[in-house]
């Protein structure tokens, strides 16, 4: 696809610096930038007449704990006039900031909420950052590489009290992580077990 | 001396019939006219994106079906994609053409429900009862060829579970020469009813920018007149080979989607039609070993064949290290898979874009200014799932 070489040119000769790393592959532009230069970076993206990424198709992050910079931010773009989609992205630290973009896109108010509500990432400037998915005074992060599966707290009805009830979550069984990346070997919670036995 | 504005706060849901699922309004009135509306999702969130970083890649295709359940191959479609793009994996002609019967029927069974519920909505209960009856038959096809009428669990990366049964390509076909009456009848009960077009005419006016700036997607781009349908601008499987149109609103208002889902079910039978036609024949999923598993025959004489079926059912196949992401037309807009995947079994992270929760979001935008019975029409209007809304 030649456009996406094209745009892959005209992004790295106009915002130079700015870009850290490009390339192109399955037909997607996949751009590494600063966490600083974000607003810079859309703002050109969505009024440059060779670019026009007038649509904003989500953002998420990811979490990889065992770096420097725990989370990735991913920004996912759309262009309808030249039909071409940018995917940017920059890696923080934990306790970073980083600025929101719901001046340049509107729809990036919920998406940033999401991000916030599942990884604890907080948005500079958001115009109204809570909770969006998860329950009423919800703890913790849940798609954090730390966070159980099974979570924290479980919810139950109390017949006497007549209330739902929040409680640790008791688990009968342990959580088993089927773990078969060799099953000539048995899984994890197999050995285990056998340790404790020996 | 100044009046002091008075403004009362309404809960609507989260248990509402006019909600479409579960769905907590709290609305700002000044009078009957809403000034602000907060919606608070989140009620049916079931963890999919962390469930499936803890499951095989094959074990995480069936929670694709329960994000937007009233059209499930379609989502599982977007999944088999990605994983296809990262695998380098060629689906086979006659899998390919499968797959898109299937999306379409996932496409009419997504309208149907949608334009009869949205007339439920605004008083009219007739084209709920035709319109289900015919879902009905559609999710006799989906029964018919994956076993179940609702959580399909058909398509798989590199192609379909299995093929056709016999009969049904046949009985598809006659299902498409008689919908088009139903279509027919539903419009003789709402296109030009009065009523009809009081509650939904010139409300939850969309401009072509708004829909932009909010991160619309099908439908309710489309009926604001942006030409824009990923089945023909980004083709995936055989939509190249098919001949077929967009249609596209003029206004952007409820009426204008409403009638471009009715279209839009016409051209469903369109592609259908043409995909019967030219069904070739041959396998349905690649042949690929390493991914898809041996026909069960194999099984008893061959050992080879044993140790994949094997391999496949316990470990499940590896994904080399990549980023991807693929997106494809469903029913309610763009519904796309941004996959990471780090060369083991399991993907490192799935994130799921699903079209609902950006039109959700613009609510506010959307309803502010109008009357408190209007919010039931935009709401239908929406097309909102909450499984895929809340994830």
């Amino acid at each position: 696809m030649s456009i996406l070489h094209d745009l892959q040119k005209k992004i790295n000769s106009e915002l130079t610096t700015k870009i850290k790393h490009s390339e192109i592959r399955h037909d997607q532009l996949y751009v590494n930038i600063d966490c600083n230069d974000i607003i810079d970076v859309l703002v050109f993206l969505k009024n440059n007449v060779h670019t026009k990424f007038r649509q904003l198709v989500d953002i998420t992050a990811v979490d990889y704990p065992e770096k420097n910079q725990r989370f990735k931010l991913i920004y996912l773009l759309l262009s309808h006039e030249f039909n071409s989609r940018i995917i940017l992205s920059y890696s923080i630290n934990e306790k970073e900031l980083i600025p929101s973009i719901t001046e340049i896109f509107p729809s990036a108010n919920w998406m940033e909420r999401e991000v916030f509500d599942m990884y604890g990432i907080k948005f500079k400037d958001h115009p109204d950052l809570r909770r969006i998915l998860t329950d009423y005074n919800f703890e913790g992060f849940p798609l954090r590489k730390d966070f159980p599966l099974t979570g924290h707290n479980e919810v139950r009805y109390n017949e006497n009290e007549k209330k739902v009830l929040y409680e640790p979550v008791k688990l009968e069984q342990n959580y088993r992580n089927f773990d078969y990346e060799s099953p000539w070997q048995g899984t994890n919670y197999i050995k285990e077990i056998n340790k404790k036995d020996e | 001396m100044s009046k002091e504005k008075k403004t009362l706060n309404l809960n609507f849901g989260p248990q509402h019939p006019a909600a479409h699922g579960v769905l907590r309004l709290i609305l700002e009135l000044d009078g009957e006219v809403v000034e602000k509306a907060d919606p608070h999702i989140g009620l049916l969130h079931r963890g999919t994106e962390k469930l499936i970083e803890h499951k095989t890649y094959s074990q995480a295709v069936p929670y694709f079906d329960r994000l937007d359940y009233v059209a499930p191959m379609n989502q599982e479609h977007a999944f088999a994609l990605a994983i296809e793009k990262i695998l380098n994996l060629e689906v086979p002609i006659r899998g390919q053409f499968i797959r898109v019967i299937f999306c379409e029927i996932g496409r009419i069974l997504s309208h149907i429900l949608n334009v009869t519920t949205q007339a439920m909505d605004v008083g009219a209960l007739t084209p709920t009862l035709w319109g289900f009856e015919e879902r009905e038959k559609l999710m006799g096809f989906y029964e018919r060829v994956s076993g179940s009428r609702l959580h399909a669990n058909y398509f798989r990366p590199g192609g379909v579970h299995q093929d056709l049964p016999r009969g049904l390509a046949e009985d598809i076909a006659e299902f498409c020469e008689n919908f088009p009456k139903i279509i027919d009848d539903l419009e003789t009960l709402l296109t030009d009813n009065r009523i009809f077009k009081q509650r939904n005419v010139d409300i939850g006016v969309v401009s072509k920018q708004d829909a932009l700036d909010y991160s619309f997607s099908g439908v309710m781009l489309r009926g604001s007149g942006v030409a824009w349908d990923l089945r023909k601008s980004q083709p995936y499987d055989c939509y190249k080979q098919l001949e077929f149109k967009i249609p596209i609103g003029k206004n952007g208002d409820c009426y204008d989607r409403y009638l471009c889902r009715i279209e839009e079910m016409r051209e469903s039978l369109n592609i259908i039609n043409q995909c019967l036609v030219k069904l070739p024949k041959g396998p349905v999923k690649t042949q690929d070993a390493k991914v898809t598993p041996p026909p069960k025959k194999e099984l008893k004489n061959s050992m080879e064949a044993l140790i994949h079926h094997f391999k496949l059912f316990t470990e499940g196949y590896r994904v080399d290290k990549d980023e991807i992401y693929s997106s494809v037309e469903a029913p309610k807009g763009e519904f796309g898979v941004y996959l990471i995947s780090d060369g083991s079994n399991k993907p490192y992270k799935c994130k799921i874009k699903a079209p609902g929760f950006s039109h959700l979001q613009s609510m506010d935008y959307l309803i502010k200014g109008h009357m408190l019975a209007d919010v039931p029409a935009v709401l239908g209007s929406m097309d909102i799932v909450f499984g895929e809304v809340d994830r």
